[in-house]
């Protein structure tokens, strides 16, 4: 059984926010408006975030990180132990996936994920005018009063699967290494999914790189996201 | 008739049953009324927008619902269990209160339960819950936990209620039909009475641990997370101690306002303001030792996202809230109960009220600034609730004062049948004690 899971070289990150825009356009992640976002309700089922340290004397003397965050999907999952419901669990291959249809919003999840990455629908989605014809058919959109969340493009494992399955071969680390959304569409190839259970893959290659490191590791919620550190300073 | 005679005596105590339409009465029924209406409605807004219309966002994706609902469960748990210990310990002088004290009760614990499922984004799934039970939730412990509470302290007040039922039954033939459903048969015979206070000592006892645990499981809530400021085991005793002083404080805002209404001078003296006032002082001093330990504790351990949540509160966005806690909370009570002067009943309700304005703000510092900064340094969040929780938040609080309000018209705010057993008591005791004397008289004269 694979173990799904993903890498993400901050050295090569450039910020261009490709991710986020090719992460809401694949999941049916409607826009909160500028009204929403003021409040703090938009969803970003991937963001970038970015630290910025001043050096002194102004402009351009600043050190700036990126840190793109999809869901972790942590292996021992504080939102999976909360939820009342079992709305949000851990599948067979590792993902921390979400029953749209069983939730019944009481943002137990949400205030229990350190990562903050767990999102509420506060009002009915609005998709606004033009934007259904553009939406994904393969991905359900969401009620008002659910919490949603990264899938790691399941929808898109999932036909990764049959392809091979049509073509009468196992599922290679070739068929899913840009899988997901976000790393299809990142421009300078900073993204990697794939087994971390397959010693041969690209993704667990990468998790043993001395550079790797998880968020808040001494949390014990053991994503399933690794990092490669900035080399150059 | 013997049960006439006795009436005689506290038929002062069956006054508030009797007149019902007093002008004030009606202008206090409709104002609660209206403001629960008017919560009614705007929960109804938010049913059909979406919990949006609420001031809660992402980092502060909890808010008024979830403050209010722990502040009155805790409220219901600490007026019961002000009554059960005092029950229990068969403290004499608790007799007048334990009734105003399981009303409060009552009261709250359901208006509590009502703000979990208004917090829900999907209330239509609420039967989820129990269906799809996950056993490692807080959330479900609470379910199960919360359900048992308002269950078990329904049946305790019931049980105490049941003598008294039957005597309104012998007394108003006319709401005859009600109170004899209620009563259950109850015609005061020695098994009965034995039946009774057997089964109110045995509910007192188990109601204690229940009613301890189900504020601690509240408290797992938030400390089952591994949120900076949340993850503590002090919390479970942290929500236990504020319920009881909270239930303590509004205890005596109770009893001063019926004692004031219904004239229970002869029932309710100053006696007991100042016994509650001391228990006050008592939960007020825990309070501020948990206070302390809490706050050093995060203080040396100097965890920058525990730091974070402890700077906003002590000197950040949540000072205001956070010293005003401390000033209602510890040092208005201590002042008021301490000082012989400020000790009377005004002061000690006074004491009562800033008690809970204290503890209510301590729910919202125990919930709000440990989201406004979360561990990821996504941003800073902040929260204000909007006009759609403050209406529902009042409607709360009159819902509450509505089902007081009809409480005290149906059922006698004083135990009756308590108070004529704890009489009759006393005179077996004054007679054994006359007795006694003359036999020592008649002794004496003989050996002399």
């Amino acid at each position: 059984m694979p173990r799904w899971g993903m890498v993400i070289d901050l050295d090569k990150c450039t910020a261009c926010q490709a991710c986020t825009v090719a992460c809401m356009a694949e999941n049916n992640v409607p826009s909160a408006g500028p009204e929403g976002a003021k409040l703090d309700r938009s969803v970003h089922w991937q963001d970038v975030l970015t630290d910025l340290k001043e050096e002194g004397g102004g402009y351009p003397n600043f050190h700036v990180r990126f840190l793109p965050r999809p869901c972790l999907h942590c292996s021992d999952a504080p939102c999976v132990t909360v939820c009342p419901v079992r709305a949000t669990y851990i599948d067979d291959e590792g993902l921390v996936r979400m029953d749209y249809d069983r939730c019944v919003g009481c943002r137990h999840c949400t205030t229990a994920c350190p990562y903050a990455m767990r999102y509420f629908n506060w009002f009915p989605p609005d998709y606004s005018v033009g934007s259904t014809e553009y939406m994904n058919p393969q991905v359900p959109t969401r009620a008002v009063g659910v919490v949603e969340k990264c899938t790691f493009c399941i929808h898109r494992l999932e036909e990764a699967k049959r392809t091979a399955a049509a073509q009468g071969r196992d599922l290679t680390d070739a068929d899913v290494v840009q899988l997901t959304a976000c790393n299809e569409a990142c421009p300078a190839s900073a993204r990697y999914f794939g087994d971390l259970d397959d010693p041969e893959s690209t993704v667990s290659l990468l998790a043993r790189n001395p550079r790797a490191f998880r968020l808040f590791e001494e949390l014990g919620t053991e994503p399933k996201v690794y990092y490669l550190a900035e080399e150059k300073n | 008739m013997n049960d006439e005679q006795k009436l005689g005596k506290h038929a002062v105590l069956l006054k508030p049953l009797e007149t019902t339409t007093s002008k004030e009465f009606v202008l206090t029924v409709v104002l609660l009324t209206a403001a629960i209406l008017f919560g009614i409605g705007a929960y109804g807004y938010q049913l059909i927008v979406g919990v949006g219309v609420t001031g809660l966002n992402r980092p502060v994706s909890w808010g008024l619902y979830i403050v209010n609902c722990i502040y009155f469960i805790a409220l219901s748990y600490g007026a019961l269990l002000t009554s059960a210990v005092l029950r229990l310990i068969n403290a004499e002088w608790r007799l007048p209160i334990t009734r105003a004290a399981e009303g409060i009760t009552a009261c709250t614990l359901v208006i509590g339960a009502v703000n979990i499922v208004m917090d829900m984004g999907r209330p239509d799934r609420a039967m989820t819950i129990p269906l799809y039970a996950q056993f490692r939730s807080p959330i479900v412990w609470d379910f199960v936990w919360v359900s048992l509470y308002v269950t078990s302290s329904f049946i305790y007040l019931y049980l105490t209620l049941i003598p008294d039922i039957a005597l309104l039954r012998d007394r108003y033939p006319h709401r005859k039909r009600f109170y004899r459903f209620l009563a259950l048969g109850y015609t005061g015979t020695p098994k009965q009475k034995r039946l009774i206070r057997l089964a109110v000592n045995g509910m007192t006892i188990a109601i204690i641990p229940i009613a301890v645990t189900v504020c601690t499981v509240l408290a797992w809530l938030f400390a089952l997370t591994v949120q900076p400021m949340w993850h503590s085991t002090l919390m479970g005793p942290y929500f236990v101690i504020g319920a009881v002083f909270s239930g303590i404080g509004i205890l005596i805002f109770t009893l001063a306002v019926l004692r004031r209404l219904f004239n229970l001078h002869n029932y309710i003296k100053y006696e007991h303001f100042r016994k509650l006032g001391y228990l006050l002082l008592v939960m007020s001093f825990i309070w501020f030792y948990f206070t302390v330990a809490d706050y050093i504790t995060t203080l040396y351990g100097n965890d920058p996202a525990h730091m974070a949540v402890f700077d906003a509160k002590i000197s950040g966005e949540f000072a205001v809230q956070f010293w005003a806690q401390v000033l209602f909370c510890f040092v208005l009570p201590c002042i008021i109960v301490i000082v012989p002067r400020f000790r009377t009943v005004r002061g000690l309700t006074i004491a009562g009220l800033s008690a809970n304005a204290g503890m209510w703000l301590e729910r919202v510092l125990i919930i709000v600034p440990t989201l406004a900064r979360p561990r990821m340094p996504i941003g800073w969040g902040y929260y204000m609730p909007t006009w759609v929780e403050w209406s529902v938040m009042l409607a709360c609080v009159a819902g509450i004062g509505l089902f007081y309000v009809i409480f005290v018209k149906f059922f006698p705010i004083i135990s009756i049948w308590e108070l004529e057993e704890a009489e009759a008591k006393e005179q077996q005791a004054a007679e054994a004690r006359c007795i006694e004397l003359e036999n020592a008289g008649t002794r004496s004269a003989e050996a002399a």
